[in-house]
């Protein structure tokens, strides 16, 4: 259905290939998950099936893309719109109408598609994706889950043989992910359509794929193949299958339920896991009663929140149960409408901004909103003066999470996970007492994560509080030391990292959904046990 | 729920009242407009972003009389025997033109309606963008018009996220601390903001090419020339008529009718290339047919009943009257929300 014959795609201006010698054939009715490291050429890779690369991007393929026979040489993406369905990162970015109804429509009346066609294919994908519920709504006030589903929806209902996804849950909570991959895994069994799948959190979606392609990156060629045999060999690669990989399991199982049939012996032969580490005392940032509301709607009600210096604390829940805007409330910056905070007891509220961010920092979600200049050594410099900071502090601390940022680069063409070094350096810059984080994993890949993790541990052995709002279930397991469960703007759950998301299975980890009931949460904690027998 | 009417027939109700506003300087019939266009604006109000503009267009209209007033008492205009206070003279050149000088009660009264009748032709505006989606009204162009009305739709796009990354920008800018003040703080804002918006309309530019947007558009060079010069022709000669025919000349009829005929012959051109259909049309019904006549017999009431009840009367300043015809006229523009009542009860 797909095939890649020998594709190079240099992009102008690039010194080397975005993709190198690609050979590739996805045939009819499979799922291909694509994984690699950030800047691999992932996105290319997808948008190079419908023709986007070269025709939109500009840039230089050479080889041959055909999809179901077309060659994307003579044919532009408008032209392959019946065979290949694309969902973009961001859906929000790629609606054109703003309803729910028109927006499936969209590509149908591009395809000139007589009405009652459009009428009953529209009911069809309402029905297939459990939209009906919504379907006059205007889009933006959908949740983030729900946009998802729209954006595929849209792409579904001009009927292609193809669909492209470009991390379809980066965005989304864990229950709303797993939605949206039901959608597609009914696609692929009950059309027989031919999904692609980039996708860093390989966690929630390594499962489905009936087969894996590692693009490895620079010149070396792409691992196509077995799910469980590609992964086992990436160095991205699930939980699960880095379990594998430490316990030696074979075949290399992808799924939680394959490898709990491969880890009776495993769970026997550990040790009790070590007991949590007793909460440190002394309460840096006590928040009681926060409450936020929007024009009437009440986004966070009445929220209890303590942090002690030391402690790194996870904040879960569905899109827009009330996380962004607690941190958001507790920094200062954002709107609260009750309740009191206090950070060494002063409410920061009630400083002045560039005071408010010696004592608490935030990274919020969008780490760009805070770059406004063209070079890395302008904004490190940048944030040292508006921090009173000596010359190079922030590049120091750059350096410590993120070596090898080039000065003079345009913090805009920086991967995810460099950009949010960059942010996250020039927050710490004032050493503020408490640092609060939006989402910092989104578009990270399994390393970047790792590095973040260690940072952020780094800084909480340093005394510092950390708050990190998250629906990375991994993340959250690797590095935080309590977790904190809002929902509908109210705390549900609050304790031990392990208490917490053992509790429940949409926030467990893999590592203790296989190893249950033992709590282990992360495959280094089991590494560290083994190690020591 | 039944369908939401079409869209042309909430404009054409709209553009009957702010007929009627147009040919009258009465406050109280230009009140009588405000309060009716703003009862179906409330009454009729749908489930869009845009929906809450109402109150803005309002606050523009406050504005603008505000203006209004503030320029005469500074540059005059009218003149009359009450004058209320004189402020210091600068002589100006040319001479005809002064600044300060004295302010009369005639003036100020003359200016005020000037501005109410001005704010009274945004409350329709304002009005009919809470009751009709824009976004729909340009899906019923004639597919001539197709390229234009894809650029005012990602435009509409565009300008309320534009506000929404500016406000996420200055709330993400304490965080650093507001350090930075004057003309840098400008480019603070902007420089993330534009980005953000670049970025974001190529993606949607991506998108809509994914999604087949200008599939088989293919249309010879002369024959989208011609269409576009006939269609620029129409357009300039319906303004052109429209103005003719508000200001009461006589060119108003032949010059409309032109462009008419100009208009339609470019669109029909145009039209001839068209692979796209579309979801669900907005069809004239019964309902769009009373919608726009309401507004259509506000209108004629308005051009029929001329006498001097329709202007105020600033010398010497008398109360006004409301004329009765011109007012019936507007009451039937109230029309709609019995309409819309229906739609909610269905």
């Amino acid at each position: 259905m797909i095939r890649f014959e020998h594709v190079t795609v240099t992009y102008p201006d690039a010194t080397r290939p975005a993709l190198a010698d690609l050979d590739l054939v996805v045939p009819e009715g499979e799922l291909c998950l694509v994984v690699g490291r950030t800047g691999s050429g992932k996105s290319t890779l997808l948008r190079a099936v419908n023709g986007l690369v070269p025709h939109f991007t500009g840039g230089r393929l050479e080889g041959r893309v055909l999809v179901d026979g077309r060659d994307t040489r003579d044919h532009p993406p408008r032209e392959l719109a019946d065979v290949v369905g694309l969902v973009a990162q961001d859906p929000q970015a790629g609606f054109v109408t703003d309803s729910v109804e028109e927006e499936l429509a969209y590509s149908m009346e591009s395809l000139g598609l007589p009405d009652p066609v459009m009428r009953k294919r529209v009911e069809e994908t309402l029905d297939l994706l459990g939209l009906v519920e919504v379907r006059d709504r205007a889009l933006a006030t959908l949740s983030g889950g729900q946009q998802q589903r729209v954006a595929i929806g849209a792409a579904l209902t001009a009927h292609p043989r193809v669909l492209v996804l470009d991390e379809p849950t980066s965005a989304l909570d864990p229950g709303a992910a797993e939605d949206v991959l039901a959608a597609l895994h009914r696609l692929v069994h009950d059309l027989g359509m031919t999904v692609l799948i980039a996708e860093h959190r390989l966690e929630r979606v390594a499962q489905y794929a009936d087969r894996v392609v590692w693009l490895p990156g620079g010149a070396r060629a792409a691992v196509a193949g077995d799910p469980g045999a590609v992964l086992a060999e990436a160095p991205v690669a699930p939980p699960v299958v880095r379990l594998a990989r430490l316990a030696g399991w074979q075949p290399v199982p992808v799924s939680v339920r394959d490898a709990r049939r491969l880890a009776g012996p495993l769970r026997d032969e550990l040790p009790a896991p070590p007991a949590a580490a007793p909460r440190p005392t002394g309460d840096l940032l006590r928040a009681r009663g926060v409450r936020v509301s929007y024009s009437g709607v009440e986004a966070v009600r009445g929220v209890d929140l303590a942090v002690a210096g030391g402690e790194l604390v996870a904040l879960m829940g569905r899109n827009g149960s009330g996380k962004s805007s607690l941190l958001w409330a507790v920094q200062g910056s954002g709107r609260r409408s009750g309740g009191s905070v206090r950070l060494d007891g002063v409410d920061p509220a009630d400083l002045k901004p560039a005071v408010r961010r010696r004592s608490v920092g935030l990274v919020p979600q969008q780490p760009d909103d805070l770059l406004y200049l063209h070079t890395v050594a302008g904004e490190c410099a940048q944030a040292d003066r508006e921090s009173d900071r000596s010359a190079g502090t922030c590049r120091a601390i750059l350096e410590r999470i993120a070596p090898g940022i080039a000065d003079d680069a345009h913090p805009r063409d920086l991967s995810e996970g460099q950009r949010l070094a960059l942010v996250l350096a020039i927050s710490l810059t004032p050493e503020p007492r408490a640092l609060l984080l939006d989402e910092p994993t989104r578009g990270l890949d399994y390393p970047a994560k790792t590095r973040l993790a260690e940072a952020l541990r780094e800084l909480a052995r340093a005394g510092h509080a950390v708050v990190l709002a998250t629906h990375d279930v991994e993340f959250a397991a690797e590095c935080a030391t309590r977790v904190v469960v809002l929902a509908g703007g109210e705390v549900v759950a609050d304790g031990p990292t392990a208490e917490v998301v053992t509790a429940s299975p949409i926030f467990s980890p893999q590592v203790a959904k296989v190893l249950a009931p033992r709590p282990w949460l992360t495959v280094d904690d089991v590494r560290t046990a083994m190690a020591a027998r | 729920m039944t369908r939401a009417l079409h869209p042309g027939a909430w404009w054409l109700w709209a553009l009957g009242l702010a007929v009627v506003a147009a040919r009258t300087t009465n406050p109280l019939l230009l009140g009588l407009v405000l309060a009716v266009a703003g009862y179906v604006a409330v009454a009729c109000a749908q489930d869009t972003p845009w929906a809450s503009s109402y109150g803005v267009f309002l606050k523009f209209g406050l504005v603008v009389i505000a203006l209004r007033v503030v320029f005469h008492v500074l540059l005059g205009g009218v003149q009359g025997p009450t004058v209320l206070f004189t402020l210091p003279q600068l002589p100006l050149w040319p001479p005809a033109l002064r600044l300060g000088g004295p302010v009369s009660a005639e003036g100020l009264v003359f200016a005020l309606v000037q501005g109410l009748q001005l704010a009274t032709l945004l409350g329709c505006v304002g009005a009919v963008n809470a009751v009709a989606n824009p976004k729909r009204l340009l899906r019923s162009l004639p597919a001539a018009l197709y390229e234009v009305s894809v650029a005012v739709v990602v435009a509409l796009t565009v300008a309320p996220q534009l506000a929404a990354s500016a406000r996420s920008v200055r709330r993400a800018r304490r965080l650093r601390g507001d350090a930075i003040r004057g003309r840098g703080a400008v480019r603070t804002l902007l420089v993330p903001v534009l980005e953000g918006a670049f970025e974001r309309s190529l993606s949607l530019a991506a998108a809509m090419d994914s999604r087949g947007y200008g599939r088989n558009a293919g249309l010879s060079r002369r024959a989208r020339l011609l269409t576009a010069v006939l269609v620029l022709g129409g357009v300039i000669g319906l303004c052109v008529g429209v103005y003719a025919l508000l200001d009461g000349s006589s060119a108003g009829v032949p010059v409309l009718l032109v462009g008419v005929l100009l208009a339609v012959a470019g669109l029909v051109a145009g039209s001839r290339r068209v692979r796209r259909s579309r979801y669900r049309p907005d069809r004239w019904r019964a309902r769009e047919l009373l919608v726009a006549a309401s507004g259509a017999v506000a209108a004629m009431c308005a051009v029929l009943s001329g006498g001097p009840d329709m202007v105020v009367q600033t010398s010497p300043l008398s109360a006004p009257h409301l004329p009765a015809l011109p007012a019936v006229g507007v009451l039937v523009g109230l029309l709609p929300s019995l309409v819309a009542a229906h739609r909610r009860s269905a």
